[in-house]
Protein backbone atom coordinates (compact mmCIF):
# COMPACT_ATOMS: atom_id res chain seq x y z
CA UNK A 1 0.00 0.00 0.00
CA UNK A 2 1.19 3.46 -1.23
CA UNK A 3 1.73 6.25 1.51
CA UNK A 4 -1.45 8.37 2.17
CA UNK A 5 -1.13 11.90 0.21
CA UNK A 6 -3.69 14.48 1.40
CA UNK A 7 -5.96 16.03 -1.26
CA UNK A 8 -7.74 19.20 -0.16
CA UNK A 9 -11.43 19.27 -0.96
CA UNK A 10 -14.41 21.33 -1.47
CA UNK A 11 -16.54 19.09 0.10
CA UNK A 12 -16.37 17.00 3.39
CA UNK A 13 -17.63 13.32 1.75
CA UNK A 14 -17.06 13.36 -2.07
CA UNK A 15 -13.37 14.31 -0.76
CA UNK A 16 -13.42 11.58 1.63
CA UNK A 17 -14.50 9.14 -0.62
CA UNK A 18 -12.06 10.72 -3.71
CA UNK A 19 -9.29 10.36 -1.31
CA UNK A 20 -10.32 6.64 -0.40
CA UNK A 21 -10.73 5.48 -4.04
CA UNK A 22 -7.59 6.84 -4.70
CA UNK A 23 -5.43 5.47 -1.85
CA UNK A 24 -7.43 2.12 -3.20
CA UNK A 25 -6.05 1.72 -6.44
CA UNK A 26 -9.00 3.74 -8.53
CA UNK A 27 -7.93 7.26 -8.98
CA UNK A 28 -10.93 9.68 -8.21
CA UNK A 29 -11.19 13.60 -9.03
CA UNK A 30 -13.70 15.04 -5.98
CA UNK A 31 -16.14 16.49 -8.75
CA UNK A 32 -16.17 12.49 -10.33
CA UNK A 33 -16.97 11.38 -6.97
CA UNK A 34 -19.93 13.92 -6.45
CA UNK A 35 -21.38 13.39 -9.80
CA UNK A 36 -20.99 9.47 -9.93
CA UNK A 37 -22.95 9.60 -6.47
CA UNK A 38 -25.82 11.79 -7.79
CA UNK A 39 -25.25 14.24 -5.10
CA UNK A 40 -26.38 17.19 -6.27
CA UNK A 41 -29.63 17.99 -5.57
CA UNK A 42 -31.96 21.22 -3.87
CA UNK A 43 -34.69 20.81 -0.60
CA UNK A 44 -36.03 23.46 1.09
CA UNK A 45 -37.55 21.50 4.13
CA UNK A 46 -39.53 23.57 6.54
CA UNK A 47 -39.88 21.72 9.11
CA UNK A 48 -36.31 20.84 10.29
CA UNK A 49 -35.10 23.45 11.62
CA UNK A 50 -31.94 25.04 12.20
CA UNK A 51 -31.74 27.75 14.88
CA UNK A 52 -35.66 28.30 14.29
CA UNK A 53 -34.45 28.49 10.30
CA UNK A 54 -35.64 26.06 7.65
CA UNK A 55 -32.76 23.95 6.46
CA UNK A 56 -31.87 24.60 2.88
CA UNK A 57 -29.84 21.94 1.13
CA UNK A 58 -27.86 21.70 -2.16
CA UNK A 59 -26.99 18.18 -2.43
CA UNK A 60 -28.25 14.53 -0.89
CA UNK A 61 -28.68 13.93 2.87
CA UNK A 62 -25.37 12.82 4.40
CA UNK A 63 -23.87 9.48 3.97
CA UNK A 64 -25.77 9.28 0.39
CA UNK A 65 -22.62 9.71 -1.52
CA UNK A 66 -20.85 7.34 0.45
CA UNK A 67 -23.61 4.53 0.07
CA UNK A 68 -24.21 5.26 -3.42
CA UNK A 69 -20.74 5.45 -4.98
CA UNK A 70 -19.70 2.93 -3.56
CA UNK A 71 -22.84 0.42 -4.58
CA UNK A 72 -22.38 2.03 -8.28
CA UNK A 73 -18.96 1.22 -8.65
CA UNK A 74 -19.23 -2.44 -6.75
CA UNK A 75 -17.16 -1.82 -3.38
CA UNK A 76 -17.32 -3.58 -0.50
CA UNK A 77 -18.14 -0.52 2.42
CA UNK A 78 -17.73 -1.59 5.64
CA UNK A 79 -19.36 0.78 8.17
CA UNK A 80 -20.18 0.36 11.67
CA UNK A 81 -21.61 2.53 14.58
CA UNK A 82 -20.81 1.95 18.46
CA UNK A 83 -23.53 1.75 21.23
CA UNK A 84 -19.85 2.75 23.49
CA UNK A 85 -17.72 5.02 22.83
CA UNK A 86 -14.68 3.00 24.53
CA UNK A 87 -15.57 0.04 21.54
CA UNK A 88 -14.97 2.98 18.68
CA UNK A 89 -11.97 3.73 19.63
CA UNK A 90 -10.85 -0.02 20.07
CA UNK A 91 -11.90 -0.32 17.06
CA UNK A 92 -10.31 2.78 15.01
CA UNK A 93 -7.09 1.71 16.51
CA UNK A 94 -7.18 -1.86 15.36
CA UNK A 95 -8.25 -0.20 11.98
CA UNK A 96 -5.54 2.21 11.80
CA UNK A 97 -2.69 -0.26 13.45
CA UNK A 98 -3.51 -2.77 10.57
CA UNK A 99 -2.57 0.05 7.99
CA UNK A 100 -6.40 0.45 6.65
CA UNK A 101 -7.61 4.30 5.96
CA UNK A 102 -10.62 4.71 8.20
CA UNK A 103 -13.29 7.37 7.06
CA UNK A 104 -15.24 8.67 10.27
CA UNK A 105 -18.01 10.88 10.74
CA UNK A 106 -18.09 13.61 13.39
CA UNK A 107 -19.27 16.85 14.49
CA UNK A 108 -17.78 20.16 13.72
CA UNK A 109 -18.10 21.62 17.03
CA UNK A 110 -15.36 19.64 19.22
CA UNK A 111 -13.09 19.62 16.49
CA UNK A 112 -10.44 21.92 17.69
CA UNK A 113 -8.42 22.20 15.06
CA UNK A 114 -11.73 23.88 13.38
CA UNK A 115 -11.38 28.17 13.40
CA UNK A 116 -13.78 29.25 15.97
CA UNK A 117 -15.99 31.14 13.48
CA UNK A 118 -16.90 27.93 11.65
CA UNK A 119 -17.75 25.67 14.44
CA UNK A 120 -21.50 24.47 14.82
CA UNK A 121 -23.32 21.99 15.83
CA UNK A 122 -23.32 19.79 12.78
CA UNK A 123 -22.65 16.10 13.30
CA UNK A 124 -22.36 15.13 9.85
CA UNK A 125 -18.92 16.25 8.85
CA UNK A 126 -16.39 13.83 7.30
CA UNK A 127 -12.82 12.97 7.91
CA UNK A 128 -10.40 10.36 7.64
CA UNK A 129 -7.99 9.02 9.96
CA UNK A 130 -4.33 7.82 8.44
CA UNK A 131 -2.62 7.10 11.57
CA UNK A 132 -1.99 8.08 15.42
CA UNK A 133 1.14 9.04 17.29
CA UNK A 134 1.15 8.64 20.85
CA UNK A 135 -1.82 10.37 21.79
CA UNK A 136 -2.81 11.96 18.47
CA UNK A 137 -4.46 10.88 15.61
CA UNK A 138 -3.48 12.06 12.09
CA UNK A 139 -6.27 13.30 10.68
CA UNK A 140 -6.89 14.08 7.09
CA UNK A 141 -9.35 16.53 7.15
CA UNK A 142 -10.68 16.95 3.72
CA UNK A 143 -11.84 20.64 3.76
CA UNK A 144 -8.35 21.65 5.36
CA UNK A 145 -5.17 22.53 3.41
CA UNK A 146 -2.93 20.00 5.18
CA UNK A 147 -3.40 17.30 7.67
CA UNK A 148 -4.20 17.80 11.08
CA UNK A 149 -3.20 16.03 14.04
CA UNK A 150 -6.18 15.80 17.10
CA UNK A 151 -5.94 14.54 20.24
CA UNK A 152 -7.72 11.71 21.60
CA UNK A 153 -10.51 12.75 23.67
CA UNK A 154 -11.13 15.60 21.49
CA UNK A 155 -11.59 13.02 18.23
CA UNK A 156 -13.54 10.70 20.69
CA UNK A 157 -15.70 13.81 21.73
CA UNK A 158 -16.69 14.60 18.28
CA UNK A 159 -17.74 10.88 17.39
CA UNK A 160 -19.86 10.71 19.95
CA UNK A 161 -21.53 14.12 20.21
CA UNK A 162 -25.37 13.68 20.73
CA UNK A 163 -27.81 15.42 18.76
CA UNK A 164 -29.22 15.58 15.34
CA UNK A 165 -27.48 13.00 12.61
CA UNK A 166 -25.30 11.89 15.77
CA UNK A 167 -22.32 9.61 13.92
CA UNK A 168 -22.64 7.16 16.73
CA UNK A 169 -18.78 6.69 15.99
CA UNK A 170 -19.29 6.07 12.12
CA UNK A 171 -16.52 4.48 10.86
CA UNK A 172 -16.24 2.92 7.52
CA UNK A 173 -13.54 1.68 5.14
CA UNK A 174 -13.43 0.02 1.27
CA UNK A 175 -12.68 -3.33 -0.16
CA UNK A 176 -12.35 -4.96 -3.14
CA UNK A 177 -12.22 -1.77 -5.49
CA UNK A 178 -11.92 -2.73 -8.70
CA UNK A 179 -9.81 -0.58 -11.13
CA UNK A 180 -12.02 -1.34 -14.20
CA UNK A 181 -14.91 0.39 -14.15
CA UNK A 182 -17.81 0.96 -17.04
CA UNK A 183 -17.40 4.79 -17.26
CA UNK A 184 -20.26 4.95 -19.87
CA UNK A 185 -23.22 3.33 -17.92
CA UNK A 186 -21.92 4.53 -14.46
CA UNK A 187 -21.91 8.17 -16.10
CA UNK A 188 -25.52 7.64 -17.43
CA UNK A 189 -26.77 6.04 -14.30
CA UNK A 190 -25.78 9.11 -12.23
CA UNK A 191 -26.92 11.80 -14.68
CA UNK A 192 -30.49 10.37 -15.30
CA UNK A 193 -30.57 10.27 -11.46
CA UNK A 194 -29.51 13.70 -10.65
CA UNK A 195 -32.03 14.58 -13.11
CA UNK A 196 -34.92 12.59 -11.54
CA UNK A 197 -33.80 14.33 -8.06
CA UNK A 198 -33.79 17.93 -8.97
CA UNK A 199 -36.72 17.46 -12.10
CA UNK A 200 -39.29 14.88 -11.31
CA UNK A 201 -39.82 14.64 -8.04
CA UNK A 202 -44.08 15.20 -6.71
CA UNK A 203 -42.92 16.92 -4.00
CA UNK A 204 -43.25 21.25 -3.58
CA UNK A 205 -39.98 21.34 -2.04
CA UNK A 206 -37.39 18.78 -3.42
CA UNK A 207 -35.66 19.62 -6.74
CA UNK A 208 -36.70 22.21 -9.14
CA UNK A 209 -39.90 22.62 -7.54
CA UNK A 210 -37.98 23.68 -4.11
CA UNK A 211 -35.97 26.55 -5.74
CA UNK A 212 -40.03 27.99 -7.13
CA UNK A 213 -40.96 27.67 -3.28
CA UNK A 214 -37.89 28.97 -1.81
CA UNK A 215 -38.42 32.08 -4.59
CA UNK A 216 -42.20 32.86 -2.83
CA UNK A 217 -41.15 32.73 0.02
CA UNK A 218 -38.60 35.26 -0.12
CA UNK A 219 -41.04 37.03 -2.03
CA UNK A 220 -43.54 36.93 1.06
CA UNK A 221 -41.24 38.38 3.27
CA UNK A 222 -42.61 41.50 5.20
CA UNK A 223 -40.63 44.65 4.36
CA UNK A 224 -41.45 45.98 7.93
CA UNK A 225 -40.05 42.76 9.64
CA UNK A 226 -36.23 44.04 9.19
CA UNK A 227 -34.45 41.90 11.45
CA UNK A 228 -36.18 38.99 10.47
CA UNK A 229 -35.38 39.65 6.96
CA UNK A 230 -32.01 39.90 7.71
CA UNK A 231 -31.26 36.71 9.66
CA UNK A 232 -33.67 34.67 6.44
CA UNK A 233 -31.74 35.90 3.50
CA UNK A 234 -28.36 35.87 5.09
CA UNK A 235 -29.62 32.15 6.71
CA UNK A 236 -29.90 31.33 2.76
CA UNK A 237 -27.05 32.31 1.71
CA UNK A 238 -24.82 30.31 4.33
CA UNK A 239 -26.43 27.35 3.68
CA UNK A 240 -25.51 28.02 0.06
CA UNK A 241 -22.21 29.23 0.83
CA UNK A 242 -20.56 28.44 3.94
CA UNK A 243 -22.24 24.80 4.97
CA UNK A 244 -22.66 23.98 0.89
CA UNK A 245 -18.92 24.11 1.27
CA UNK A 246 -17.46 24.94 -2.73
CA UNK A 247 -19.68 27.59 -3.28
CA UNK A 248 -22.71 28.25 -5.38
CA UNK A 249 -24.33 25.29 -4.02
CA UNK A 250 -22.37 22.64 -5.53
CA UNK A 251 -23.18 23.64 -8.79
CA UNK A 252 -19.59 24.55 -9.78
CA UNK A 253 -18.46 20.74 -8.69
CA UNK A 254 -21.26 19.31 -10.77
CA UNK A 255 -19.98 21.31 -13.93
CA UNK A 256 -16.30 20.18 -13.38
CA UNK A 257 -17.59 16.67 -13.04
CA UNK A 258 -19.78 17.04 -16.17
CA UNK A 259 -16.82 18.49 -18.05
CA UNK A 260 -14.48 15.41 -16.86
CA UNK A 261 -17.05 12.61 -17.77
CA UNK A 262 -17.93 14.63 -21.11
CA UNK A 263 -13.93 14.16 -21.65
CA UNK A 264 -13.52 10.67 -20.81
CA UNK A 265 -16.39 9.51 -22.92
CA UNK A 266 -15.45 12.35 -25.96
CA UNK A 267 -19.28 13.52 -25.76
CA UNK A 268 -19.80 16.83 -26.65
CA UNK A 269 -23.10 17.88 -25.18
CA UNK A 270 -21.70 16.90 -21.11
CA UNK A 271 -18.74 19.29 -21.87
CA UNK A 272 -21.90 21.74 -23.33
CA UNK A 273 -23.88 21.07 -20.15
CA UNK A 274 -21.00 21.72 -17.91
CA UNK A 275 -20.57 25.45 -19.33
CA UNK A 276 -24.33 26.23 -19.20
CA UNK A 277 -24.01 24.98 -15.20
CA UNK A 278 -20.98 27.18 -15.02
CA UNK A 279 -23.64 29.52 -15.59
CA UNK A 280 -26.00 28.17 -13.55
CA UNK A 281 -23.61 28.28 -10.46
CA UNK A 282 -22.48 32.14 -11.42
CA UNK A 283 -26.30 33.08 -11.15
CA UNK A 284 -26.61 31.38 -8.22
CA UNK A 285 -23.38 33.42 -6.49
CA UNK A 286 -25.54 36.83 -8.16
CA UNK A 287 -28.41 35.75 -5.72
CA UNK A 288 -26.37 35.00 -2.56
CA UNK A 289 -24.73 38.62 -3.36
CA UNK A 290 -28.13 40.24 -3.83
CA UNK A 291 -29.14 38.59 -0.67
CA UNK A 292 -26.64 40.35 1.34
CA UNK A 293 -27.20 43.43 0.07
CA UNK A 294 -30.87 43.35 0.91
CA UNK A 295 -29.45 42.60 4.07
CA UNK A 296 -27.50 45.96 4.68
CA UNK A 297 -29.16 48.09 3.17
CA UNK A 298 -31.17 50.60 5.49
CA UNK A 299 -33.51 52.71 5.11
CA UNK A 300 -36.00 52.42 2.08
CA UNK A 301 -37.94 48.99 2.34
CA UNK A 302 -36.24 46.43 0.24
CA UNK A 303 -37.74 45.13 -2.24
CA UNK A 304 -37.08 41.26 -2.58
CA UNK A 305 -39.26 40.51 -5.86
CA UNK A 306 -36.36 40.76 -8.36
CA UNK A 307 -34.52 38.79 -5.65
CA UNK A 308 -37.37 35.71 -6.07
CA UNK A 309 -37.02 36.61 -9.96
CA UNK A 310 -33.31 36.03 -10.27
CA UNK A 311 -34.18 32.20 -8.27
CA UNK A 312 -37.10 31.36 -10.62
CA UNK A 313 -34.53 32.43 -13.62
CA UNK A 314 -32.59 29.61 -12.07
CA UNK A 315 -34.80 27.53 -11.75
CA UNK A 316 -35.94 27.74 -15.29
CA UNK A 317 -32.31 27.37 -16.37
CA UNK A 318 -31.36 23.99 -13.88
CA UNK A 319 -35.09 22.70 -15.50
CA UNK A 320 -34.00 22.87 -19.08
CA UNK A 321 -30.64 21.80 -18.42
CA UNK A 322 -31.88 18.39 -16.40
CA UNK A 323 -34.35 17.97 -19.09
CA UNK A 324 -31.69 17.81 -22.06
CA UNK A 325 -29.79 15.66 -20.00
CA UNK A 326 -32.14 13.31 -19.14
CA UNK A 327 -32.80 12.56 -22.30
CA UNK A 328 -29.11 11.86 -22.86
CA UNK A 329 -28.40 9.39 -20.63
CA UNK A 330 -31.53 7.75 -21.30
CA UNK A 331 -30.79 8.38 -25.72
CA UNK A 332 -28.17 5.34 -25.66
CA UNK A 333 -27.11 3.41 -22.79
CA UNK B 1 -16.96 31.98 -12.07
CA UNK B 2 -13.30 32.10 -13.82
CA UNK B 3 -9.86 31.68 -12.45
CA UNK B 4 -9.56 35.51 -11.71
CA UNK B 5 -12.96 35.85 -10.45
CA UNK B 6 -12.50 33.46 -7.43
CA UNK B 7 -12.66 35.60 -4.29
CA UNK B 8 -10.02 36.21 -1.98
CA UNK B 9 -11.21 38.59 0.44
CA UNK B 10 -9.34 37.39 3.23
CA UNK B 11 -12.30 36.73 5.87
CA UNK B 12 -11.77 36.76 9.43
CA UNK B 13 -14.23 33.89 9.29
CA UNK B 14 -11.73 31.75 7.63
CA UNK B 15 -9.76 31.94 10.70
CA UNK B 16 -6.34 32.37 8.30
CA UNK B 17 -7.30 28.99 6.38
CA UNK B 18 -7.95 28.45 2.39
CA UNK B 19 -11.31 26.62 0.71
CA UNK B 20 -10.88 24.64 -2.39
CA UNK B 21 -13.25 25.71 -4.88
CA UNK B 22 -13.69 25.18 -8.67
CA UNK B 23 -13.56 27.57 -11.35
CA UNK B 24 -12.33 27.58 -15.36
CA UNK B 25 -9.68 28.73 -16.80
CA UNK B 26 -8.68 30.82 -19.87
CA UNK B 27 -9.60 28.15 -21.94
CA UNK B 28 -12.25 27.14 -20.24
CA UNK B 29 -10.92 23.92 -18.42
CA UNK B 30 -11.88 23.14 -14.52
CA UNK B 31 -9.50 23.00 -11.63
CA UNK B 32 -9.52 23.12 -8.29
CA UNK B 33 -8.07 26.83 -6.69
CA UNK B 34 -7.88 28.38 -2.78
CA UNK B 35 -9.91 31.13 -1.53
CA UNK B 36 -9.25 32.67 1.56
CA UNK B 37 -12.76 33.96 1.78
CA UNK B 38 -15.57 35.89 0.21
CA UNK B 39 -16.87 39.14 1.93
CA UNK B 40 -20.77 38.75 1.49
CA UNK B 41 -20.41 34.97 3.04
CA UNK B 42 -18.37 36.62 5.67
CA UNK B 43 -21.09 39.48 6.17
CA UNK B 44 -23.83 36.30 6.52
CA UNK B 45 -21.59 34.53 9.05
CA UNK B 46 -20.70 37.27 11.12
CA UNK B 47 -24.61 38.35 11.39
CA UNK B 48 -25.38 34.88 12.63
CA UNK B 49 -22.24 34.72 15.37
CA UNK B 50 -23.70 37.91 16.48
CA UNK B 51 -27.06 37.60 16.79
CA UNK B 52 -25.90 34.02 19.33
CA UNK B 53 -23.78 36.80 21.43
CA UNK B 54 -26.38 38.94 21.59
CA UNK B 55 -28.91 36.54 23.04
CA UNK B 56 -25.90 35.31 24.92
CA UNK B 57 -25.33 38.90 26.56
CA UNK B 58 -29.18 39.20 26.90
CA UNK B 59 -29.32 35.58 28.82
CA UNK B 60 -26.05 36.60 30.71
CA UNK B 61 -27.34 39.81 32.70
CA UNK B 62 -30.79 37.92 33.41
CA UNK B 63 -28.53 35.39 34.88
CA UNK B 64 -26.80 37.86 37.02
CA UNK B 65 -29.98 39.59 37.76
CA UNK B 66 -31.49 36.04 39.04
CA UNK B 67 -33.92 35.81 36.99
CA UNK B 68 -32.78 32.87 34.70
CA UNK B 69 -30.86 30.08 35.17
CA UNK B 70 -27.37 29.54 33.74
CA UNK B 71 -28.41 26.98 31.29
CA UNK B 72 -29.91 29.78 28.78
CA UNK B 73 -26.48 31.66 28.28
CA UNK B 74 -24.66 28.27 28.33
CA UNK B 75 -26.62 27.01 25.79
CA UNK B 76 -25.91 30.06 23.29
CA UNK B 77 -22.68 30.57 24.11
CA UNK B 78 -21.91 27.03 22.91
CA UNK B 79 -24.06 27.56 19.59
CA UNK B 80 -27.36 26.14 20.38
CA UNK B 81 -30.61 26.81 20.26
CA UNK B 82 -33.21 25.06 22.67
CA UNK B 83 -34.10 22.02 20.48
CA UNK B 84 -31.01 21.43 19.86
CA UNK B 85 -30.09 21.65 23.52
CA UNK B 86 -33.05 19.45 23.89
CA UNK B 87 -31.63 16.86 21.85
CA UNK B 88 -28.34 16.63 23.06
CA UNK B 89 -29.40 16.76 26.43
CA UNK B 90 -31.73 13.71 25.96
CA UNK B 91 -34.54 15.82 27.34
CA UNK B 92 -38.15 16.75 26.14
CA UNK B 93 -37.93 20.75 24.95
CA UNK B 94 -40.37 21.70 28.31
CA UNK B 95 -38.11 20.16 30.45
CA UNK B 96 -35.00 22.57 29.51
CA UNK B 97 -37.45 25.33 29.47
CA UNK B 98 -38.26 24.44 33.12
CA UNK B 99 -34.59 24.36 33.96
CA UNK B 100 -34.27 27.67 32.82
CA UNK B 101 -36.36 29.09 36.05
CA UNK B 102 -33.34 29.76 38.97
CA UNK B 103 -35.72 28.07 41.50
CA UNK B 104 -35.93 24.96 39.18
CA UNK B 105 -31.99 24.65 38.59
CA UNK B 106 -30.78 25.15 41.94
CA UNK B 107 -32.80 21.96 42.89
CA UNK B 108 -31.73 19.73 40.05
CA UNK B 109 -29.80 16.43 40.87
CA UNK B 110 -27.01 15.75 39.71
CA UNK B 111 -27.70 12.96 36.68
CA UNK B 112 -29.42 16.03 35.21
CA UNK B 113 -26.31 18.45 35.38
CA UNK B 114 -23.98 15.85 34.46
CA UNK B 115 -26.35 15.82 30.97
CA UNK B 116 -25.67 19.55 30.70
CA UNK B 117 -22.22 19.59 31.41
CA UNK B 118 -21.56 16.69 28.78
CA UNK B 119 -23.43 18.94 26.24
CA UNK B 120 -21.64 21.64 27.16
CA UNK B 121 -18.44 19.64 27.45
CA UNK B 122 -17.95 21.80 30.91
CA UNK B 123 -16.71 19.90 34.24
CA UNK B 124 -20.08 19.10 36.27
CA UNK B 125 -18.30 20.67 39.53
CA UNK B 126 -18.87 24.51 37.90
CA UNK B 127 -22.42 23.71 36.99
CA UNK B 128 -22.71 22.33 39.97
CA UNK B 129 -21.06 25.75 41.64
CA UNK B 130 -23.86 27.72 39.55
CA UNK B 131 -26.24 26.60 41.66
CA UNK B 132 -24.76 28.64 44.82
CA UNK B 133 -23.46 31.24 43.59
CA UNK B 134 -24.10 33.35 40.51
CA UNK B 135 -21.05 33.93 37.72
Amino acid sequence: MNAFEHRQSAHCESGVMASLLTHAGLPMSEPMAFGLASGLAFAYLPIVKLGGMPLIAYRMPPRHLIKTLSKRLGVRLTSRTFANPEQGRIALDAALDSGRLAGLQSSVFWLPYFPPEMRFHFNAHNLLAYGREGNEYLLSDPVFEAPVRCAAEDLQKARFAKGALAAKGLMYYLDDVSPEQDWQRLIRTSVLSTARILDGMPLPWIGIRGIGHLASRVEALDPTNTKYNRLYLTHIVRMQEEIGTGGAGFRFMYASFLQEAGEKLGDATLQEASVRMTAVGDDWRQFASACVRASRSKGESPNFTPIADMLRDIAGQERVLMKELGAWAKRKG
Amino acid sequence: MKLDEVPQDHSSTYGGHSKLVYAVDASGHYQGTQSDGWEPEAYATQLAVAELETQEAEAEAAWRRGELSPLKCLMYRYRMDEPALAQIAGLWQWRVRRHFRPDIYRRLNPALLARYAEAFGLPVEELRRYQKELP
